[in-house]
């Protein structure tokens, strides 16, 4: 299998009004693991119920009650980890993060501070311009969410929605090694596909289970290469979190927003406070939320209802032998089996549903390049124009294989198979059945072809003179001859007879 | 009827099972001394219907020849434990008026062993005191007095209202929980036996979290072999507490042999304490001697790290008490405070916990919050769980080297007087618990067994440490001891 291996791209610069700025980014995903029940009850995850129908004893924070790990939310945290090429930790612990809300009905909220379930692992974030960064991960741990504050139902009142309570989190945590916006966006866009693979998150953005909290500051250039060669932070700038953002558009634009306000701050010789702040938007900027001096001393330590987490060796090597085939094994995969282009390759695994339909349709077709081509440029094409995705294909792979397999049978042309695509898109059927009924196969029978030269040539003396004269002209003969078999008549076959016949 | 409730479950249940009593009987003459002693204050909630229903269930069960040893025994519920349908409210007011939806497992299982419930039984708030006297209920008294003086004596705490009830013969036996000697402190207050079985043997789902990884259920009874058979009823794996234990729990009065012959008994030089009554310096001679006539080999131990249990306690306890305490928010269940227009959910926060909460459990909220703060973590929290570790090492290496119990005093005085320690200094309240705390911290089992009476004639315990998981072993020494001791003293009836 290839290695893919990219250039680094380069770190983007702002312009400032007295000299040029780069960014440094971080961030904190938190990823809504894929699972029917909550982290530590047996309460539904489902998205949508009724308010507070989804709600254990335990998740309503009630006297006595006790937290039990849900197995298959570790599951999924080790098979995100092991996605991640990350370190495992057989043993990782609870803490618990205390505060008070009305959404939090515990008063705290169990996490993982201390010793986290994964540790150090990467990511290659691919910009599409053939350069990648990558990104290494500092940790994942297994957390609870929080329930929903309802503050717009009632002039005087606040409600407060349950469901979401305690359902399990996984918050992947980077290193500062992303240096642009777009990189920010690509990388949460990469951490997505990869969990959509592995199926541990559903990767639902807009219903918020898959969101990120951005960690930005700029510096000098060349700073941050001081920064990497001594492990001192000091060398960058101090930086600001913006939180709980969950849309790739929104996570650029706030930290495109985020670095100008910083810079400004600086240019004016001030300095950046650190503090959290929230996006706006409708406004496209950030404003402060609390500051340092404001923020909450959450008061961890160890939760003593839960032992510690005891995972073994044989139980992860298990998962990892029944992981499937991430991203960049695939891409590297395509580019060295089918000998597809990189960008081909990429368009094809940045979606999983994409990915299973071009194999499919390679398996019926046999021929990769063709495949993708049909599968990116016409199938792709047509989709996008009815808004539909792609498993909801009115073509099948088999379908669109038999297409591609008449083409490379010589049985049609790529004219006709852009037909016979169309009338399998809109109406269904057998592609060889609908070549054979309806008479579109492409005649390579030489008599007949002939027939129609011998008949063209004969009606066109001028031309003929003409085309002796100038051999480029003999395009127009062979145009003729496909008009006169409606374009069934193999290409390669006309032009050979033409260029005989006319003693070219 | 009277001399019903006098009896203890094993007497009970075999004269339950001679037909020569009904459950119904044994009931009703449980309900009739607890009406008689409201001025004991040690139920402070009452379920009679309840317990006739169960009782006439019990005779059914009993007449079929399906009876369990604890069916029919008419039993008290610490107010710590939640009992579906009926208040549970830790003695706390910010619970007012909560009932749970839910039974806490020991309760539940006691229920399906066949005993009866008489009610929930009165505690120091959220468990957090040693003389019942931070209770929302106002405090229980103890049946015992100093001979005829009538001052009203604390009966200990936390499980103050328990130790009162089965001393006074209101119930059988009773439930209670032990954090830092709330179950074996009352116990010896109230010359009655009191069992805290190792840390993971009871399951604590749905009893009322104070300080998570010390709490730990318990039987209060009146001899050693009902803390045996009670204790097996209330034991065993519970799926829904992670911390609870998969082992099975072996027939504890099965036993009780009472033949501890070459087994060794460890005496701990550190708790000699200074000014420590000369009695109770005796009463643990005494209870040495007994125990090597009984064939035991006493030998002297160390457990070099005992002077830092207490201060430790008193900070991992209040640490978790801070969190587990932090559910109470007038959000969702119990007391609201009564808000001024204008008010949000931090005056809503502050003034339902302000009002809601005791001034000793807000002390110890604001202790644990303290120690867990940024910036004091490491100084005290994280100090403390080393000490912890090292207390626990202490005990590891004694039993390692072949000792198999410890006696200890169970509490450096008897029973003192309601309101004596009002105006003195917390920390003398909290050195009640300076032999029983370790056991706590180290997740062992200790059981306080009454072994005289003081020069006043008030009960005294001693107690008797165990190896973890081995509470059959510990129950039969403490029955040889019990044996030995031969205290049978009953608190003169004054209420």
């Amino acid at each position: 299998m290839l290695d893919l291996t990219y250039p680094a791209p380069k770190p983007k610069v702002i312009a400032g009004a007295k000299h040029d700025w780069e960014l440094v980014i971080g961030l904190e995903v938190h990823a809504q693991v894929a699972t029917k029940a909550k982290l530590f009850s047996g309460a539904s995850t489902r998205f949508g119920a009724e308010p507070n129908s989804n709600v254990a004893f335990v998740d309503a924070g009630m006297p006595g009650m006790l937290p039990v790990i849900n197995e298959g939310c570790v599951a999924q945290a080790v098979r995100t980890g092991l996605g991640l090429k990350a370190q495992i930790h057989l043993t990782s612990a609870f803490d618990r993060k205390n505060y008070f809300y009305p959404d939090l009905p515990q008063g705290y909220q169990i996490s993982q501070l201390y010793h986290p379930i994964v540790g150090e692992g990467e990511v290659l974030v691919e910009m599409g311009d053939g350069t990648a960064r990558v990104v290494r991960i500092e940790r994942i741990h297994l957390e609870q969410d929080a329930g929903k504050s309802i503050h717009d139902m009632d002039p005087h009142m606040s409600f407060v929605d349950l469901n979401r309570t305690g359902v399990a989190l996984m918050e992947i945590v980077s290193r500062p090694d992303i240096r642009g916006p777009e990189e920010a966006a690509a990388y949460v866009a990469k951490l997505r596909l990869i969990m959509l693979y592995l199926g541990t998150c559903d990767g639902n953005m807009q219903n918020g289970n898959l969101r990120a909290d951005v960690n930005v500051s700029v510096c000098r250039p060349g700073a941050y290469e001081r920064y990497q060669e001594t492990g001192d932070f000091s060398h960058l700038g101090t930086r600001c979190e913006i939180k709980n953002m969950n849309s790739l558009r929104f996570i650029q634009a706030a930290i495109e927003h985020e670095a100008r306000r910083q810079i400004a701050i600086l240019e004016d010789g001030g300095s950046v406070v650190q503090e959290t702040r929230l996006y706006d938007p409708d406004k496209g900027e950030t404003r402060s939320m609390r500051s340092k001096e404001e923020a909450h001393d959450y008061r961890y330590f160890p939760d003593p209802d839960l032992l510690p987490l005891e995972i073994e060796q044989a139980w992860v090597d298990d998962i990892a032998a029944h992981l499937p085939e991430l991203p960049d094994a695939k891409k590297a995969r395509f580019l060295g089996d089918y000998g597809l282009s990189d960008y081909d390759a990429s368009v094809l695994t940045a979606d999983l549903d994409a990915a299973h339909y071009f194999e499919a349709v390679v398996a019926e077709a046999g021929d990769g390049k063709l495949a993708a081509n049909w599968v990116i440029n016409e199938l792709f094409g047509r989709l996008k124009k009815e808004d539909h995705a792609i498993a909801d294909s009115p073509v099948s792979p088999a379908q669109l294989g038999g297409i591609i397999r008449l083409i490379k049978a010589g049985d049609i042309s790529g004219k006709i198979a852009k037909d016979l695509f169309e009338i399998v898109y809109t109406e269904g059927g057998d592609p060889a059945r609908i070549v054979e009924a309806r008479g579109l196969k492409q005649v390579t029978d030489t008599g007949a072809i002939e027939a129609a030269v011998d008949e063209i040539i004969a009606a066109n003396p001028a031309q003929v003179e003409k085309a002796k004269a100038n051999p480029k002209l003999a395009g127009w003969f062979v145009g003729q001859v496909m008009k006169a078999t409606g374009g069934k008549a193999n290409p390669a076959v006309v032009n050979q007879l033409v260029s005989a016949k006319l003693g070219l | 009827m009277s001399e019903l409730s006098r009896l203890t479950i094993a007497e009970a249940r075999d004269r339950l099972a001679a037909r020569e009593i009904t459950a119904v009987e044994l009931t009703e003459a449980c309900l009739a001394q607890i009406e008689a002693a409201d001025a004991l204050g040690a139920f402070v909630h009452k379920t009679p219907e309840i317990a006739l229903e169960r009782a006439r269930a019990a005779d059914a069960r009993i007449a079929a020849g399906e009876a369990k040893p604890m069916t029919g025994i008419p039993v008290g519920i610490k107010d710590l434990f939640c009992t579906k349908g009926v208040p549970s409210q830790a003695a706390s007011r910010i619970l007012e008026g909560f009932r749970p939806e839910y039974e806490s497992t020991v309760s539940q299982q006691l229920a399906d062993a066949g005993a009866v419930m008489l009610g929930k039984l009165n505690m120091d708030e959220f468990a957090m005191g040693s003389s019942n006297e931070t209770s929302v209920y106002g405090n229980a008294v103890n049946p015992w007095r100093r001979g005829n003086d009538e001052t009203a004596l604390t009966p200990g705490g936390s499980s103050g209202g328990s130790a009162s009830a089965v001393a006074a013969d209101l119930c059988l036996a009773a439930t209670g929980t032990d954090t830092g000697g709330s179950i074996r402190q009352p116990a010896a207050f109230t010359g009655i036996v009191g069992l805290k079985p190792t840390y993971g043997r009871c399951s604590r789902w749905g009893i009322v979290a104070f300080a998570s990884s010390l709490d730990q259920a318990g039987p209060m009874t009146k001899t050693v072999r009902d803390a045996a058979i009670m204790g097996a009823a209330m034991m065993g794996h519970d799926p829904k507490d992670s911390t609870s234990a998969d082992l099975a729990v072996p027939d504890f009065e099965a036993m009780l042999t009472g033949d501890i012959r070459g087994k060794v008994i460890g005496i701990p030089k550190e708790y000699r304490m200074d000014g420590m009554p000369s009695e109770i310096e005796a009463l643990w001679q005494q209870g040495a001697e007994m125990l090597r006539d009984a064939g035991a080999e006493l030998r002297d131990i160390s457990l070099p790290h005992t002077k830092y249990a207490l201060p430790a306690y008193y900070v991992i306890a209040p640490a978790e008490a801070s969190s587990n305490l932090a559910r109470y928010d007038g959000v969702r269940f119990g007391h609201r405070a009564k808000l001024a227009q204008g008010d949000g959910i931090t005056e809503m926060y502050e003034k339902t916990r302000a009002e809601g909460f005791g001034p000793e459990v807000q002390r110890r909220v604001m202790i644990g919050t303290y120690v867990l703060s940024a910036g004091f973590y490491d100084a005290y929290y994280n100090r403390a769980r080393k000490v912890r570790a090292l207390i626990k090492k202490d005990f590891d290496d004694v039993f390692a080297a072949g000792v198999d119990a410890i006696l200890t005093p169970a509490t450096p005085s008897a029973a003192f007087g309601l309101g004596e320690m009002a105006e003195a200094d917390p920390v003398q309240m909290y050195l009640n618990d300076v032999f029983t705390v370790t056991v706590n911290l180290a997740g062992l089992p200790g059981i306080s067994v009454p072994a005289g009476l003081d020069a006043q004639g008030l009960p005294l315990g001693l107690q008797l440490i165990g190896r973890p998981w081995d509470e059959g072993d510990l129950l039969n020494t403490a029955y040889a001891l019990e044996q030995a001791a031969g205290f049978v003293a009953k608190p003169a009836r004054w209420w």
